[in-house]
């Protein structure tokens, strides 16, 4: 092969050509290794005479004429025990393992294996000599934390028949477990480590309509907006919106068995509190650290722009694998603007012409092929796993037209608009009720009767109209004020407001508000709609709306996210039957 | 040295230089001119044998015909020593007191690296700045980066120097000052005037920090190329200091947006394709490559913390440089003209002001358990104002019914008695919290809906006709 040089250097973008004149020999998104220091690139586009490459390091220092060698095949993550409870940058680089070695700060052309090649698993073969495999099929298990066994799955491609399988025992990732004869008598070797192209989708034997909601503990989500487990969602907000607060929410308390968390192109402190507060933290639905389900993802915002592009695909890549063993993944990207940033400012080295705002014009699609990595599936096995993406969305000067808002809206079914009126109120989560939406409310109808109550989506829609007809009557509030409204509508303004700060408003501080189960959600709608069903009523008999408002029952309500413990949910009788006292009692004095 | 004669082209503030042989990308170069005069620039982009730099100082005067340059084989480097304390330099680090040279203890290349995210130390000690509107609601914690977001001819650089004045590590909850460990400032000044420059130079000497900053002066008269490296000049010695003298180190930077227009410059000079305004699209990678240099480090003593300073063009937050820098920095302190015409100082929009690390280094075992959630309502109870004011607006005040003139009222007194102070005042935390709790007190009960009721029990004042006959 002839020998690659490097010809020209403009930041991330590397341009090759060979030596001696002629045909540069790299294929479309090989990997390559540029200059002396052996940094990492991409190759991004070739012609008879060039190839060029994204350097997912920094090239300061790079010179023309330095020596490329490619890796043979394109960016490729590594598979196998040890990813959970870990942290890695955009290139799936360990970034503990990078502190010992290269100090406390990135190494520049360091090359780490992304998983440990020494650790030891206790492994458990599941077939025998024999045996016929086939892709996607669970060869062994070890446990990979308390919480999640690994289960190693024949890579896609490879089928036949079982010739030899390891003893139960400790091994590593790389020594061999299973040997496997094809057809056409080709042995593979099967150990703990698979490598699979990140930007290439993992196959599948087929995808699943959408049934069971993904749980978060937030009622504004969770009754309001609810996401689907397999579904996608984007959160879009200026700064200080509270995006990344809302992130770690759902990392922390939503059902998934697995949280892959990727910090794309944010702060470096967020990182360190994600990571100092989850190994803190216990998941409520398992009573073990949070690390223990967690994987994070940390290229800095400070970090190289050209791996930052690829941490999403790397992201993504691990949350198949993971779906593959069927599990159900969340995962979380703050924030993908950053992401859609990057494909910017490289296509802008490029010299691409430009669509809207500088972005290329393939923005759209690889925004949709992201989101369309989603879903829930029967994978190759047989089992059923899914995925389900949230993305955070950092539109420009708060401003929800601009590109990367709009083309994500295109591609997710759930839009969680957060409001900057909210935040300076310090309403969290600042989502906004007139603006959010969710498509799947249809498809979990049924979960939701079935597992909660019958009467779920009712109270759901009865919240959801009350705070419609709010917004209508704000309208006129604005301009004339609210006492000049008559009583009945009054009370929806007053109720209203039960909901926003007794129900929508939650506080991520309070041990019984962090995370709300569903059962606790539907009590606290039935209580605020019972009062506004027996306040309707007793206003309708002309009863001034100021005795029911003096009576100090609204604040009582309000409170009741605070003194209720989610364990006694039915404490919330008690409430049902003061509001249903005090009415009583109200009309009967009202009688002439 | 190997010296090429002449240039290929000039552009700007950009030369092109032909059969360059071993250049690196980001290597520093040295233009020597006829008369002897040297001038610095940096490679930019290489291209085979040609080679593409930016000249530090701006290329008048050179053709291309009279012109040495040689390669220095280094990327731009800033000297480091203990001695670096109380000098002064120019935008490029250059010493500009009259003192000399530094005597290097080491260079550092100026760009820095990134610092591994698991090497960082989650922020949460509080720093007392003894302003009632920041400690109270937009709390500053060691290590971070807090900008403050300002428009001309409001008092940002006054609230600095206030900061740089009363700033220190308080714990009330352990019950005593925590003993002071050696402090400095890095001051960089990008693009201001001349009197800006002198005016911090006073407060420093005044508060007797003087012989513990180090300045570097980039001002609006000086060569704007040149101002892409102040910043990372300044953060290499901070970090030098931080992390290798342990020392706590305070950056003001000031200002932002002269320092984003150099960059403008330079980037419609090399053709690049613009984003938003013109600014070039990794503007946003661009400051974080400065904000990220905030931070404390695993296993060393020191810290960094940022407060930069940038106007708001025409007051519009919505910029392209303060809302990326919003996206980047934790929390930001905004700046309100309305409050500022009204005679208030500090004049801090509140609602758009916000610390991100606040909720972890306030509450019980840094600051006072009812911190929080009293920060919560003020925010709520003056966002209320402000859709009451609206309202009035409209319909004038006389028109509101009670509750809402009792709002009216608080906000008035708010602003006045917790958000006003004076230039010397100095408030601990204590007197900022029951300051609060007075002021929210004019409010009913009933109204306060985000304080648990233990703690109104505990601080909510029943009787607050004294504080309406305040002056």
């Amino acid at each position: 092969m002839a020998d690659m040089v490097v010809y020209s250097i403009n930041g991330p973008v590397v341009k090759v050509r060979v030596a001696q004149g002629g045909t540069v020999t790299l294929a479309l998104l090989d990997m390559v290794y540029v200059g002396s220091n052996r940094l990492i690139g991409e190759v991004i586009a070739v012609n008879d005479t060039e190839a060029t490459i994204q350097v997912y390091e920094a090239t300061t220092g790079l010179s023309p004429g330095e020596a490329v060698t490619s890796s043979g095949g394109p960016q490729k993550a590594m598979l196998g025990p040890g990813l959970l409870s870990n942290i890695f940058d955009g290139i799936q680089r360990p970034l503990r393992d990078m502190i010992s070695t290269h100090g406390l700060f990135v190494a520049v052309g360091g090359h780490f294996s992304p998983l440990s090649p020494t650790a030891l698993w206790q492994v458990t073969p599941l077939v025998s000599p024999g045996d016929q495999v086939t892709p996607g099929m669970v060869f062994a298990t070890c446990p990979e934390t308390a919480l999640i066994e690994h289960r190693s799955l024949v890579p896609p491609g490879i089928s036949g028949t079982v010739l030899q399988v390891a003893a139960a025992g400790r091994y590593t990732i790389n020594d061999p477990i299973v040997i496997v004869r094809d057809t056409r008598q080709v042995e593979h070797q099967l150990s703990l480590a698979q490598q699979w192209p990140i930007r290439q989708s993992r196959p599948v034997r087929k995808r699943l309509p959408l049934s069971r909601p993904l749980i978060t503990g937030l009622r504004v989500i969770d009754t309001l907006f609810p996401l689907a487990k397999g579904g996608t969602a984007a959160i879009p907000g200026g700064f200080g919106t509270g995006k990344t607060m809302t992130q770690h929410q759902l990392a922390k308390y939503c059902d998934a068995d697995v949280i892959i968390y990727i910090g794309c192109g944010e702060r470096g402190n967020e990182m360190t509190q994600v990571l100092q507060e989850f190994a803190e933290l216990i998941d409520p639905h398992t009573q073990r650290p949070l690390t223990d389900r967690t994987l994070l993802i940390a290229n800095t915002s400070n970090m190289p722009v050209a791996a930052r592009e690829a941490s999403i695909y790397t992201g993504i890549t691990l949350a198949e694998y993971y779906r593959d063993m069927g599990y159900h993944v969340a995962m979380l990207a703050d924030s993908t603007s950053r992401w859609a940033e990057a494909l910017r400012e490289i296509s802008g080295r490029l010299e691409e012409m430009p669509a809207e705002e500088g972005f290329p014009a393939y923005l759209p699609s690889r925004i949709a092929q992201f989101y369309e990595r989603a879903g829930e599936v029967t994978t190759l096995g047989g089992s059923t796993g899914s995925i389900s993406i949230v993305g955070a969305v950092s539109p420009q000067g708060a401003d929800f037209s601009e590109p990367v808002t709009q083309n994500t809206k295109r591609y997710v079914r759930c839009f969680w608009a957060l409001d900057k009126e909210l935040a300076y109120a310090r309403h969290y989560p600042a989502i906004n009720w007139t603006d959010s939406y969710s498509e799947y409310l249809e498809d979990l109808q049924r979960y939701y009767s079935r597992q909660v109550d019958r009467s779920f989506t009712e109270c759901r829609n009865r919240l959801a109209s009350i705070l419609q007809e709010e917004s209508r009557l704000m309208e006129t509030v604005k301009l004339v004020g609210a006492d000049v409204l008559p009583d009945d509508q009054r009370l929806v303004i007053e109720v209203a407001r039960i909901i926003r700060v007794g129900f929508l408003q939650q506080n991520a501080f309070h041990p019984q508000d962090s995370f709300v189960p569903l059962t606790k959600q539907l009590k606290m709608m039935e209580v605020i709609l019972l009062f506004d069903a027996l306040a309707r009523n007793a206003v309708r008999q002309r009863i001034p709306l100021s005795q029911i408002m003096k009576s100090g029952l609204p604040e009582q309500i309000i409170r009741m996210k605070y003194e209720i413990a989610n364990d006694e949910p039915e404490r919330f009788d008690t409430y049902l039957e003061d509001i249903r006292t005090f009415f009583t009692k109200l009309t009967l004095d009202s009688l002439p | 040295m190997l010296q090429y004669v002449g240039l290929k082209a000039i552009n700007g503030p950009l030369v092109v230089l032909d059969r360059v042989q071993n250049a690196s990308y980001e290597e520093m170069v040295e233009f020597i001119l006829e008369d002897g005069t040297r001038r610095s620039g940096r490679i930019v982009l290489l291209e085979g044998d040609r080679a593409l730099i930016q000249v530090f100082e701006g290329a008048q005067g050179l053709s291309l015909d009279n012109t040495r340059t040689q390669l220095l084989g280094h990327p731009v480097e800033m000297p480091l020593a203990p001695e670096l304390l109380g000098r002064t330099f120019d935008g490029a680090g250059h010493p500009i007191d009259g003192l000399g040279e530094v005597y290097a203890v080491k260079r550092t290349d100026i760009n820095g690296k990134p610092l591994n995210p698991v090497a960082r130390v989650y922020p949460r000690n509080f720093i007392q700045t003894g302003i009632s509107s920041i400690d109270g609601l937009a709390t500053l914690i060691r290590g971070q980066k807090l900008p403050i977001f300002s428009g001309a001819g409001l008092q940002h650089n006054r609230i600095a120097a206030q900061i740089v004045r009363q700033a220190r590590l308080v714990n009330p909850s352990a019950g005593q000052e925590e003993p002071s460990a050696p402090f400095g400032i890095v001051f960089a000044a990008m693009g201001v005037k001349n009197d800006v420059a002198d005016y911090f130079q006073r407060a420093f000497e005044a508060t007797g920090v003087i012989q513990r900053t180090v300045m570097f002066l980039n001002l609006s008269n000086d060569p704007i190329i040149e101002r892409i490296l102040t910043p990372r000049a300044a953060l290499t010695v901070a970090e030098y200091l931080a992390y290798e003298l342990e020392m706590h180190i305070l950056v003001i930077m000031t200002d932002l947006t002269s320092y984003c227009e150099a960059l403008r410059e330079f980037s419609s000079s090399k053709g690049e394709i613009p984003g938003r305004k013109g600014f070039p699209g990794y503007l946003y990678s661009d400051l974080a490559s400065l904000y990220e240099r905030a931070g404390i480090i695993k296993g060393k003593n020191g810290s960094i913390t940022q407060l930069p300073i940038l106007t708001m063009p025409n007051d519009d937050i919505t910029h392209p440089i303060p809302d990326l820098t919003g996206y980047i920095t934790e929390g930001q302190i905004v700046l309100d003209r309305y409050l500022d015409s009204t005679g208030i100082y500090p004049p801090l929009a509140v609602l758009d002001s916000l610390s991100r690390l606040m909720k972890d280094g306030i509450g019980e075992g840094y600051t006072r358990i009812d911190h929080a959630p009293l920060a919560n309502q003020l925010f709520a109870s003056y966002a209320k104002v402000q859709e009451i004011r609206a309202l009035a607006s409209v319909i004038g005040e006389e028109e509101l019914a009670e509750r809402e003139q009792l709002y009216i009222t608080f906000g008035r007194a708010f602003e006045r008695l917790f958000l006003g102070q004076d230039f010397q005042e100095n408030r601990d935390i204590i007197q900022t919290l029951n300051l609060g709790w007075q002021l929210i007190s004019l409010l009913p009960k009933e109204e306060l809906d985000r304080v648990d009721s233990h703690l109104l029990e505990e601080y909510y004042l029943p009787d607050t006709t004294t504080l309406l006959k305040l002056p």
